[in-house]
């Protein structure tokens, strides 16, 4: 088979952006995604700040749109998850479980993922107690009391939600002011049943068949709590999902992809594009618009082969 | 085969009585992981056919079933076999952890 023109890693708004543009620059475009098109635009119930949605967008209409859009021109998805890639050489090969893909070019657009904590049992007990979707698993906690962990934007925006169906919300943060503007801290406090602890940070999970409650200690050398909760939200952040091609694409010292505005990894023909390139915001919009500059990127360099 | 929609009245039969395995997908409507999971359960359900049966629970009209699977996320996927929960995925997965359960 020959070789694709363009393969995408990734479907979220990077990837089709940059499938789209692509595609309607008449190259063969095949993206391929591991788990469903939308990445984690695709997990948020509503978004306001995609421009040209007056009403909100729901995030999975907003990742079918972008898939349909892209493959109006003819790009084509697979969904599998790609196991290994050959970055290096002129000639690209992708790894997938079902076969290998061969490409002129490379867009990788593989995103982030929410961090963990890294506290023991965290995994297993992910689904009885600890959860990184307040939206998602809010309503089965109704009534309950609930610690969020964490102080950024996605943080109180969980507190926040959670403060209307639970009973008591523990925010847990490390620093002693939150990242999040203060207009947000203002609401938080006038929810009323929502506790701060500043300087803290979880230190254990408590659990029997489920969570049962949380240990934190203090950061400035105050006494730690026992906090008893039935569920704990975790909003730390993310991490970019390179490792896949850690050994071939230069990252920074956090695991993003050490791109410019250009898109361009160190390798010629790779290009890096959305959450996992090193950048000041990392939004939908700023995906979307990393995928046409890699599209762009990839272009030129097609043109010149 | 369709994707059945369960509830409280046809689970006993459908779940529980089945011959087959059966993976139940437990999802609501404002819930955007789920969102994003149900095409991936859907052309599982398309690609096995025969093999396992495939239904859903929608968990607002159905807190009894979810409550007593203990679902305290969403999406849950849990695989019946000989009336038993035999296996439970939690969070948004890729066919190919759902093509694990079954081999």
């Amino acid at each position: 088979m020959d070789p694709f023109d363009i393969i995408i890693l990734g479907g979220g708004p990077a990837g089709y952006t940059a499938a789209l543009y692509g595609a309607r620059a008449g190259r063969s475009v095949l993206l391929l995604e591991k788990l469903a098109p939308g990445g984690q635009m695709g997990t948020t119930d509503v978004i306001d700040n995609y421009p040209g949605f007056p009403q909100g967008v729901k995030g999975f209409q907003l990742a079918m749109d972008m898939k349909a859009c892209a493959e109006r021109f003819g790009a084509k998805t697979k969904l599998e998850a790609v196991t290994g890639l050959e970055l290096a050489g002129s000639g690209k090969t992708v790894h997938t479980k079902k076969g290998d893909y061969a490409a002129k070019t490379v867009i990788l657009a593989t995103g982030a993922q929410p961090r963990e904590l890294g506290l023991a049992h965290e995994r297993e007990l992910r689904g009885r107690g600890v959860s990184y979707c307040a939206t998602c698993d809010g309503m089965f906690y109704r009534g309950k009391d609930v610690a969020v962990i964490g102080g950024g934007n996605t943080a109180v925006a969980d507190a926040l939600y959670l403060s209307r169906l639970c009973g008591r919300v523990y925010l847990i943060h490390r620093r002693d002011k939150l990242r999040a503007p203060d207009s947000q801290r203002a609401l938080l406090e006038q929810a009323g049943n929502v506790e701060f602890l500043w300087n803290s940070r979880a230190e254990e999970l408590l659990y029997e068949e489920r969570l049962t409650g949380l240990k934190t200690v203090r950061l400035d050398g105050g006494e730690g709590r026992t906090l008893d909760c039935a569920g704990v939200f975790i909003a730390v952040g993310q991490v970019p999902e390179t490792s896949l091609f850690a050994g071939q694409v230069e990252l920074d010292e956090a695991g993003y992809v050490l791109a410019g505005e250009d898109c361009r990894t160190n390798l010629p023909g790779v290009f890096a594009a959305g959450d996992l390139r090193r950048k000041p915001l990392r939004q939908i919009v700023t995906a979307a618009a990393d995928g046409a500059v890699a599209a762009q990127m990839a272009e030129e360099y097609l043109s010149a082969l | 085969m369709a994707v059945i929609t369960l509830t409280n009245e046809n689970f006993e039969a459908e779940v529980l009585g089945s011959g087959t395995p059966v993976l139940v997908d437990f999802w609501a409507s404002w819930c955007g992981p789920c969102q994003m999971f149900s095409p991936i359960v859907d052309e599982f359900a398309e690609e096995n056919q025969g093999a396992v049966k495939v239904g859903k629970v929608n968990v607002d009209e159905q807190p009894e079933l979810a409550g007593r699977y203990g679902v305290m996320s969403i999406p849950t996927a849990i695989l019946f076999q000989n009336g038993e929960a035999a296996q439970t995925l939690v969070g948004l997965q890729p066919k190919e952890a759902l093509e694990e359960l079954i081999k």
